[in-house]
């Protein structure tokens, strides 16, 4: 991890109208993201983590620009993404790929794994011949695992935790800078799941890769981060390196998810955990003032009246929230 | 009658399903036992058995799958050659289960206070105005807010949690001497699925009812089980109870799975990984299922199945290397 910021968000906003019918004009609006800034440090794994619902993903999807922000700005590298023409906002893409959850929805089942591998490539002309294209797939497949006799496969053929491999594959194949894993061994048993979190483990030291991690498994999150980005209905509630943030909160609700987390130690059970009541409530009507308030055991009048800031409390350690000073 | 400490009690059990390609023995020869007023967590990964066990439990195993060998005895009466009207009866009043997705196991077009009234009236002899009184009554002690104007509330009205509460509600309403939940918090996220087993955890102690646990997250086992059962491809590789089960694992599938979990202490080292793949049902290696994905494999493991073997306290394994025969040689 270097100091250099490769992707500074400021404060971005994300609102979704939503309709009650077809036939209506949009009445009500989802706050999918709400006035969040951050930055992602070149060579880091960053997570976000928080419940559904929450936001993670259509900040992984703005961060990429696949769907433009109401407000605010994502700068990647030193350009801001939103005031790019459409062509060099293109060329810069080559330098972000994403990584989905579902490795059955992701592959396209009437390819084969080649001209899945090969589209980023053949989409950007990298290669003048197919030969060379279809060797530079057969060498991106050995690197995730994947035999390169099976290239002419088809999706169909291979299992969830291959199947992933694929994906990752193709995410590799412009070697690019950042990549945003939205929930990418969610879908995976636990010992297919170490397997791919092992591969990209090895990929980011190998190819100096910049992940932003989007994950509601906080313990995957607690093995592969650096840094740790906690999110509840479309803010930030705390930012801090993963040692920091796991074992000592700040927020309020980081202590709850962290303490709600299932652990595999019979002996650590506990009869009477701290649980959060209630709901997660609606990103449609979120609460007023904290977002949290509603949910939260301290809150206090202030809390429902006046909406915190994210404010540093110690070096590179920020949180949302009236109580931490 | 005659006296069972076991309130359920699985022997031999065999499922296979007759598909186009060929016989698929997604349960093959279980035996599982779950005492009166306890928790027993079935765990294994997707593809093992786990559900198609549950299901077979219940007679919910649909066309081409079939019961080929085994008896499920519950109280000691066989379940398993029992006619679909029998097990009506014995289906949501003795015996009930959870489903892992409480969207589609809900019936979107009746209200939820509807479909947990009709499982008392199936039941028990009550009026409706009765069945209505106590499905509110149900409804307060999962924990459901306003439960009468929740009564007339639809699935979709509700948030997944409060659907899963719905579903446990139903489920325990007619007070079951066994539930079955199957994968009962995966769609649900942490602090829902904390509030959900603890609310299990409650229901059982206050209620005494037995609840068989199938799950893939041995974090919700740890949490809830009292005993362990770990399934690979159809069979059952391991049960201990389950602090010894999380302490000493012995067979080295389970073994496996414990050490694949990220470790919560944050160290950065590799993780332990399973080499290889769940085998195809249809084309089971020779020998011990796990063979080609194990550490420890030995020659006789590609040639012969191994038994469960008795560890002492309860503690069974298949697996060779605790078969004082084949190891002392």
């Amino acid at each position: 991890m270097s100091d250099k910021k490769l992707v500074e968000v400021r404060n971005l906003v994300k609102e979704f109208k939503v309709s009650s019918s077809m036939w209506k004009k949009s009445t009500s609006v989802v706050h999918a993201v709400s006035d969040v800034t951050f930055d992602i440090y070149q060579g880091e794994t960053l997570a976000l983590v928080g419940e559904s619902g929450c936001g993670k993903s259509t900040l992984g999807r703005l961060i990429l620009n696949l769907i433009e922000p109401t407000a605010g700005s994502v700068t990647f590298d030193g350009q801001n993404m939103q005031k790019l023409k459409p062509e060099d906002l293109r060329q810069l893409r080559r330098q972000m790929q994403l990584i989905f959850q579902d490795p059955y929805a992701s592959l396209n089942p009437r390819w084969s794994i080649r001209d899945i591998v090969a589209e980023p490539l053949e989409t950007f002309h990298v290669y003048k011949t197919k030969a060379e294209t279809t060797k530079r797939v057969e060498e991106l497949l050995k690197t995730c695992g994947i035999r390169p006799e099976f290239i002419n496969r088809y999706p169909h053929q291979f299992s969830g935790g291959q199947r992933q491999r694929v994906g990752i594959a193709r995410a590799l194949a412009l070697n690019p800078r950042l990549i945003v894993c939205d929930e990418p061994v969610s879908a995976l048993d636990v010992s297919i799941q170490a397997q791919v979190l092992n591969l990209l483990g090895d990929l980011q030291q190998e190819m100096d890769l910049t992940y932003l991690f989007i994950s509601h498994d906080l313990s995957v999150v607690r093995y592969l981060s650096d840094r740790v980005c906690v999110m509840f209905l479309g803010k930030i509630c705390e930012i801090g390196t993963t040692k920091d943030v796991y074992e000592s909160p700040l927020h309020p609700y980081t202590r709850f998810l962290l303490e709600a987390v299932p652990k595999p130690d019979p002996t650590k059970r506990k009869e009477d955990k701290d649980m959060l009541i209630g709901e997660i409530p609606s990103p449609v009507n979120p609460p007023s003032g904290c977002r949290f308030h509603t949910r939260c055991p301290f809150a206090t009048e202030q809390c429902s009246k006046e909406e915190p800031v994210l404010h540093e409390v110690s070096a590179g350690r920020m949180a949302a929230c009236h109580l931490v000073k | 009658m005659e006296q069972h400490t076991d309130l359920l009690e699985i022997r031999g059990l065999k499922t296979h399903f007759f598909t186009k390609q060929g016989e698929v023995p997604a349960v093959d020869g279980v035996d599982i036992a779950i005492p009166q007023k306890s928790i027993v967590g079935l765990v294994g990964e997707s593809g093992c058995g786990k559900s198609v066990t549950a299901m077979s439990i219940m007679h919910l195993v649909q066309h081409p799958g079939r019961i080929v060998a085994g008896q499920v005895l519950f109280n000691g009466d066989d379940l398993a050659v029992k006619s679909i009207r029998e097990m009506n009866k014995i289906r949501g009043k003795d015996i009930s289960m959870i489903f892992q997705e409480p969207m589609t196991s809900l019936n979107p077009v009746y209200t939820i206070g509807r479909q947990v009234s009709e499982a008392i009236l199936l039941h028990q002899n009550v009026s409706k105005a009765e069945a209505k009184e106590r499905t509110i009554e149900i409804f307060r002690k999962v924990g459901i807010p306003e439960p009468e104007k929740r009564y007339s509330s639809y699935p979709h009205q509700l948030s997944g949690g409060l659907r899963q509460r719905v579903m446990i509600g139903m489920a325990m309403v007619c007070n079951p001497q066994l539930m079955i939940a199957d994968e009962p918090t995966t769609a649900l996220d942490v602090t829902i699925e904390a509030q959900i087993l603890h609310l299990m955890r409650q229901l059982q102690s206050e209620q005494g009812t037995s609840i068989l646990m199938i799950t893939h997250n041995l974090g919700v086992v740890a949490e809830l089980c009292d005993e362990v059962y770990v399934m690979y491809a159809g069979k059952v590789m391991e049960h201990a109870d389950v602090n010894e089960l999380f302490a000493h694992p012995q067979h080295p599938y389970t073994f496996g799975l414990l050490n694949s979990i990220p470790d919560t202490s944050g160290t950065k080292s590799r993780l332990y990984t399973i080499r290889g793949m769940v085998p195809n049902l249809l084309k089971l290696p020779k020998g011990c299922r796990f063979c080609p994905r194990c550490e420890k494999a030995m020659k006789i493991c590609t040639m012969q199945e191994p038994e469960l073997q008795d560890l002492g306290n309860g503690h069974q394994a298949r697996c060779f290397l605790f078969d004082k025969e084949v190891m002392g040689k």
